[in-house]
């Protein structure tokens, strides 16, 4: 009887450090949708996955960087980071002091995002998956056609500093998913398929790309602006870049 | 003894031929015209001097084309618009338009630009003055927190836009990411006494004009067009009260002119001034004794004028309803001895009869006529005939609510200087008034003309503007009025 107490109690523990461990997941049913500006300007299909609910932490990150020290801002080889990896912790293994445990981490580059999911048995989410789960406001899988969906993404532009705002802070949207819009960009694996050249008016002439057909040409123009100052900023980084608005969360496929 | 001198005269020598030659470079130097200013050389770098508007760097004069550095950053940060309402602006060097850029023919630019990491999106910069595809736009995409460079040489001389080239672009535009680029002929522009940026930009908000808060962008007007701000430098009264631009009688002003838009043509004109030459949209066609002159939206024109007399002349956009609404309103003061044969001043004012009777002049003293006397009108009366008055004569500057114009025309609405001295307020409607004042904490300095109204009509329109919009209920009666026009 007391072995199996124990036994249980056992279990139990273990149970809690792989919960704490492992961030809180949804799953994301899969559906077929047309991005914005998709890379063949058609519909796309998604399967059924699982997203992170809140983007990555500070605090998850600290814990991770512990364990794996190659990442460590001192130790990180050059070319998986540039100037701005970090750049605003203490140490290697400390945040400042105005640094929130609970904001996102930000300043990090696409390959430690990219072996931060790894390490979990998870990945980075794909433009088109991540624009799929983001195109949902509260209560629409599908919000992107409402003045107000939209108006709150432009109003975040003009929000200075949410990149130290707490994670959660933001709507839980359709999926039960936070923090997409009006926290910090994200990393996708993908993140430079769609090519912004950064002379977007060539963009418009001649990259079909950027164009989904006149779909988007005819949406109305709030929507073209918000998603297209997403693909701006996506345009604009390579893999070693660290930013101080943009951070990352995981996705995970559904074994079956 | 032959040897010896043969051995020193050929030092001798060597140096003559030295000199020949140094001087013939030099003067081969001075005269050397380049087929194609791609072949200009470039001697020695330099630092660019870059200014916030309304200044300008230092003329190019007569240097050599050189390798010209120039590092701009990218701020997003909040500003004002007007008294009481801010805007988030995106800027080239911290200010709206940017920083000004001054460079001649043939120099090689080496352009850095850098945006901050407090920055939440991609720029980049197209120069006007760029010959290349995107006009370097394609090479700038610059992510926060990181920089790019690249270097141009610049062809053709004139006045140029640059602005931000990132989608959505009309957006970047309409937040402030423009400026100017001077590209001067070899040898420089003629040298002025005085030399200014102004630059005008139309502006969206969510909230209408003079909402007060930080107001968000508007895409939907900005689509639409229909700008609640039109502005010079980036916000109301920028070159207005202390921040007007000035000269001295006799000398000769250059402003350099440009239109950010995104989506408006201004009109550019200067009240009371007539530009002696136009640079025609900053190239080299010289146009002369202008009145307006239009400056597309992404263009630019240089205007000059020599300034005769004092007084302040107003920079408008003469599409007028933008200067007086939407604030698209500068000064530029004056000041030095009157030229009475340029401009008089009022020589003499009479009664106009159509039916003949020629001029009768106004009586100079009050008992040579004798008005006949009318009984005083009820307030009602007063009220009705004062208002039709307000809104023939008054409305343009003070406005539908007497609310004025911040930083030009002080409100008449709540106002402790109108409701301080009825006396005063008769004579400035009489006699006009010029100069600084302070109505209700602010200060304006500007300028009303003597109305052309009866003595019963400034009454009326002194009673009205008294009973409404919560001054202090005097009843100004003609009487008053009288006393004040005959000095007593």
């Amino acid at each position: 009887m007391k072995s199996i107490l124990r036994l249980i109690i056992c279990l139990m523990l273990l149970w809690f450090t792989k919960a704490n461990c492992q961030s809180e997941m949804v799953l994301i049913k899969g559906g077929t949708y047309t991005p914005l500006y998709g890379r063949d300007s058609l519909q796309v299909t998604i399967s059924d996955f699982q997203m992170d609910v809140y983007p990555v932490t500070n605090e998850a990150f600290l814990e991770f960087i512990k364990k794996n020290p190659k990442w460590q801002r001192s130790k990180i080889k050059k070319i998986f980071a540039d100037a701005n990896y970090l750049i605003n912790w203490k140490s290697d293994i400390e945040l400042n002091k105005n640094q929130s445990l609970k904001a996102p981490i930000t300043n990090i580059s696409w390959f430690v995002a990219n072996d931060y999911c790894e390490c979990q048995g998870k990945r980075l989410p794909t433009i088109d998956e991540w624009e799929y789960v983001a195109m949902a406001n509260k209560t629409l899988a599908d919000a992107r056609t409402l003045e107000s969906y939209n108006k709150y993404i432009l109003g975040w532009y003009e929000k200075p500093k949410t990149f130290n705002n707490n994670i959660g802070s933001t709507f839980k949207n359709y999926w039960g998913v936070y923090d997409l819009h009006g926290l910090v960009w994200e990393w996708t694996s993908d993140f430079n398929s769609v090519l912004v050249s950064g002379e977007s008016r060539k963009d418009v002439d001649n990259d079909s790309n950027l164009f989904c057909g006149s779909a988007a040409i005819g949406a109305t123009d709030l929507m073209n602006y918000a998603a297209f100052m997403r693909y701006a900023i996506r345009g604009s980084v390579k893999a070693k870049y660290g930013l101080k608005n943009l951070g990352f969360r995981c996705v995970k496929d559904i074994i079956e | 003894m032959k040897v010896t001198q043969k051995q020193m005269m050929m030092p001798f020598a060597l140096l003559i031929a030295m000199l020949i030659l140094l001087f013939t470079a030099c003067v081969d130097n001075e005269k050397k015209e380049y087929a194609d200013t791609a072949d200009i050389p470039v001697s020695k770098e330099m630092i660019a001097e870059l200014t916030s508007p309304p200044n300008v760097p230092t003329p190019v004069g007569r240097r050599k084309a050189k390798k010209l550095i120039v590092n701009m950053e990218i701020l997003e940060q909040e500003g004002t618009m007007t008294d009481g309402t801010t805007y988030n602006y995106w800027t080239f060097g911290g200010s709206v338009p940017g920083s000004f850029i001054r460079t001649r023919v043939g120099d090689e630019v080496e352009f850095t630009l850098s945006n901050h990491p407090d920055n939440k999106l991609p720029h980049n910069i197209d120069l006007h003055a760029v010959t290349g595809p995107g006009g370097g736009a394609t090479s700038s995409f610059v992510a926060p927190g990181h920089e790019k460079k690249f270097n141009f040489k610049t062809l053709n001389p004139g006045l140029y836009v640059y602005h931000c080239a990132t989608a959505p672009v009309g957006m970047h535009i309409a937040n402030g990411m423009y400026g100017l680029i001077l590209v001067e002929p070899e040898g420089g522009l003629p040298p002025v006494d005085k030399e200014y940026y102004v630059m005008q930009g139309d502006f969206y908000t969510k909230g209408e004009n003079g909402d007060p808060g930080l107001q968000a962008f508007d895409m939907q007007k900005a689509v639409d067009e229909d700008a609640d701000y039109v502005v010079f430098n980036g916000k109301v009264g920028s070159l207005t009260g202390d921040n007007a631009i000035t000269a001295s009688v006799g000398e000769t002003v250059r402003l350099y002119v440009g239109n950010g838009g995104p989506n408006l043509v201004s009109s550019f004109h200067v009240i009371g001034e007539i530009f002696d030459k136009v640079m025609v949209e900053g190239g080299d066609f010289i146009n002369e004794n202008v009145q307006t002159t239009l400056v597309p939206a992404g263009g630019a024109a240089i205007v000059e004028f020599r300034v005769d007399v004092p007084g302040t002349f107003i920079l408008v956009d003469h599409s007028i309803f933008r200067a007086f609404n939407k604030g698209a309103l500068g000064m530029l003061k004056v000041e030095g001895e009157e030229n009475k044969k340029v401009y008089s001043g009022v020589v003499q004012e009479g009664i106009y009869h159509p039916e003949g009777g020629g001029i009768q002049e106004m009586p100079d003293d009050g008992k040579a006529k004798t008005p006949v006397a009318t009984s005083e009108k009820t307030l009602a009366e007063k009220m009705e005939s004062g208002k039709q008055i307000y809104m023939k004569t008054c409305f343009a500057c003070h406005q539908a609510e007497g609310q004025g114009i911040p930083n030009a025309f002080p409100p008449l609405a709540n106002s402790d200087y109108l409701n301080a001295d009825v006396r005063r307020s008769i004579e400035i409607v009489v006699k006009g008034k010029t100069g600084e004042i302070t109505v209700n904490g602010e200060k304006y300095n500007s300028v009303m003309t003597r109305q052309a109204i009866s003595n019963s009509e400034v009454a009326d329109v002194l009673t009205y503007v008294y009973n409404s919009w919560g001054n202090n209920k005097t009843n100004v009666t003609k009487a008053q009025v009288d006393a004040v026009k005959n000095g007593h």
